[in-house]
């Protein structure tokens, strides 16, 4: 495999966008592209991540509709559906265009419009990504797969609901320092959880989760430019190299897991992605977790290898994932205040990655990041991808 | 003069007594203190102000929320409307939503509108709620009309509460079918829906005493969101 290094990274801020979907891509794409600077070095290929917008936008053959938008021409486009975790695997795509040898220069581009919808059609629509004839006829949505699943993980490891509201309040914090961040407001444990007017502040969605648990429903669209070893070369600034990757999958219903509190997908994905970068959990530096629920940050923390089992939580009592700990999680603010446009997000927590990496993250900058850790997670965990990215000089 | 104060007597409903709100505060997730009290016929063109950006804000149905509260503030303020009050949450003096409401008779009551400003802290939900309280438990009606102009107060009223409907009562607000919020539904609803305590400390009504505005160009920032762009 050759090596491939991440030139440019870019997106839109995400939440309710008046812009069409393709303007949405296209911003993400062109902002990219501007961070990579290829003067007058042709883009190779484009892949374009997304989930619903056969269903929901009425538009489907992104990548060719992308390459026409930016005038890319006769760049090869393809589009890639895989659920929420659309935005990995289709960078997996790019990386293995690149890596290959097919291509040099290839641009990613997640993107996602749900707020055209309503909300009970868009958790319809995210509800589909479920198991048809055991899940979803029986009206399972994301929220209540991830309410049992917190149910349990709750009982067996002494999770409490504060170490939920904890992750919130960090998360929302983190936020407040990222300008593309859906949400910019900070939230307090008395607010969402001791105070007694916090019964009406923070609703249940699905018990033991709610609302400020559930991350938001959001537009928006990320993108990163991948380029070869020798296009690297020709450029400026400072590179990430795609160290590892690694993805795997789990049984589609949750239920016929042996252990539904065991995240298999992710472990597997993140030994992979470890294993081919020749790193480990302790080596890294910052990293970007699905946290599309605030318990999915504690189980994924544990399961990619950072905390063993059960230890996720006290680690985040002692605030070693803060911004300023030993492993800053979720700068960004993560899905749940950054925001959760599927087909985006995989793609989005990357770009973040490479802010990092970079040195270009400004408020939110963790200092010296070298390593850096994405969790992609699709489905209800059923299908997986890990990326590890190193800074080089 | 005689003539003029007697036509302007004959020009003005009928008023009937009303006990005032007395005033909440309200923990917000934010862990902001939100005061909420009644707001009075003086203190109405500072209302006015912070709506008028609102009237060009498509987003949400601001737009039509906003022209229709507008009118009824002045209403209110020139003695044009039937018992109607407007009450106010502020969360450091800064006006952060309004709503308002009048009785129809001395056991209906009609909810007009309610209009957050500050957005994603569920401020809206707890105006509303404070309104109902004020019909139900202050005022001592049976039930209020309600409807709702867009989504939003769809879900928050008539699916939260949840509403009965009484469709074939017209609402005055477009003549659109009404829901109706009873006492007892009031009163199931009111451990998940109503909150806020009492007293008020003297420092917090003291700084809720001047309603001030946030700046006009965070007002739209709050409502209709921020302006896009990309790095």
């Amino acid at each position: 495999m050759k090596p491939v290094y991440i030139a440019g990274a870019g997106m839109t801020k995400f939440g309710r966008s008046e812009w069409s979907l393709l303007q949405l891509a296209s911003v993400a794409s062109l902002a990219a592209l501007h961070h990579a600077d290829l003067g007058e070095i042709p883009v190779d290929g484009v892949v374009v991540a997304n989930m619903g917008a056969a269903r929901i936008n009425r538009q489907t053959a992104l990548g060719s509709a992308l390459v026409d938008q930016l005038a890319l021409y006769p760049a090869a486009a393809e589009a890639v559906e895989n659920g929420p975790a659309s935005g990995a695997s289709a960078f997996k795509v790019g990386v293995q265009a690149i890596a290959s040898g097919m291509a040099d220069v290839v641009l990613v581009t997640g993107v996602e419009r749900m707020r055209v919808v309503n909300g009970l059609e868009g958790t319809d629509f995210v509800a589909s990504l479920s198991q048809p004839e055991v899940e979803y006829i029986y009206g399972v949505t994301l929220p209540s797969l991830a309410g049992m699943f917190a149910r349990l993980f709750m009982d067996r490891f002494g999770v409490e609901r504060k170490h939920l509201a904890m992750i919130a309040i960090k998360n929302h914090e983190n936020a407040t320092k990222n300008p593309y961040a859906h949400i910019q407001q900070t939230v307090t444990m008395e607010g969402i959880l001791t105070a007694p007017e916090a019964v009406v502040n923070n609703p249940p969605i699905a018990e033991p989760l709610h609302m400020f648990d559930c991350c938001p429903v959001s537009d928006g669209a990320a993108s990163i430019v991948l380029v070869s070893e020798e296009v690297a070369g020709k450029l400026g600034g400072p590179m990430v190299r795609v160290a590892g990757i690694g993805q795997a999958t789990d049984t589609h219903a949750v239920h016929e897991r042996e252990d539904p509190t065991d995240l298999k997908a992710v472990r597997i994905a993140s030994e992979k992605a470890f294993a081919m970068a020749g790193a480990q959990p302790a080596d890294v530096d910052v990293a970007e977790l699905h946290d599309a629920f605030t318990i999915l940050e504690i189980a994924e923390s544990e399961a990619a290898g950072f905390f063993a089992k059960g230890e996720g939580h006290k680690a985040l009592e002692r605030g070693e994932t803060k911004l300023d700990g030993t492993l800053p999680i979720n700068p960004s603010g993560g899905l749940k205040a950054k925001g959760h446009p599927v087909g985006a997000t995989g793609v989005a927590q990357l770009v973040e990655l490479t802010w990092q990496l970079r040195g270009e993250a400004k408020e939110r900058q963790i200092k010296d990041a070298k390593i850096g850790y994405a969790c992609n997670f699709g489905g209800f965990g059923n299908n997986v991808v890990a990326t590890v990215l190193r800074r080089e000089a | 003069m005689a003539y003029v104060s007697e036509l302007e007597a004959s020009l003005r409903p009928p008023a009937m007594e009303m006990p005032p709100y007395p005033p909440k505060v309200i923990t917000l997730a934010s862990g902001e203190e939100m005061v909420v009290r009644q707001v009075e016929r003086k203190e109405i063109p500072t209302l006015l102000e912070a709506i008028y950006p609102l009237l060009w804000v498509e987003r949400d149905f601001y737009d039509i929320v906003a022209a229709r509260l507008f009118g009824e503030l002045l209403a209110y303020k020139r003695h044009r409307v039937k018992d109607e009050y407007v009450l106010a949450g502020m969360i450091d003096g800064v006006l952060a939503g309004m709503v308002n409401g009048r009785l129809v008779d001395e056991k209906t009551g009609m909810s007009y509108h309610t209009l957050t400003i500050r957005r994603g802290l569920r401020v809206g939900s707890h105006l509303f709620a404070a309104k109902m309280e004020y019909h139900i438990e202050h005022l001592g009606q049976d039930e209020v009309l309600i409807v709702a102009e867009s989504p939003i107060g769809f879900r928050r009223w008539m699916i939260e509460y949840p509403l009965e409907k009484r469709f074939e009562v017209q609402h005055e607000l477009g003549g659109v079918p009404s829901w109706v919020l009873t006492s007892e539904t009031y009163y199931k609803a009111k451990p998940r829906l109503a909150a806020g305590r009492r007293p008020v400390s003297e420092a917090l009504l003291r700084g809720a005493e001047t309603i001030a505005l946030p700046v006009e160009e965070i007002v739209v920032r709050q409502v209709a969101g921020e302006k896009e762009g990309a790095e």
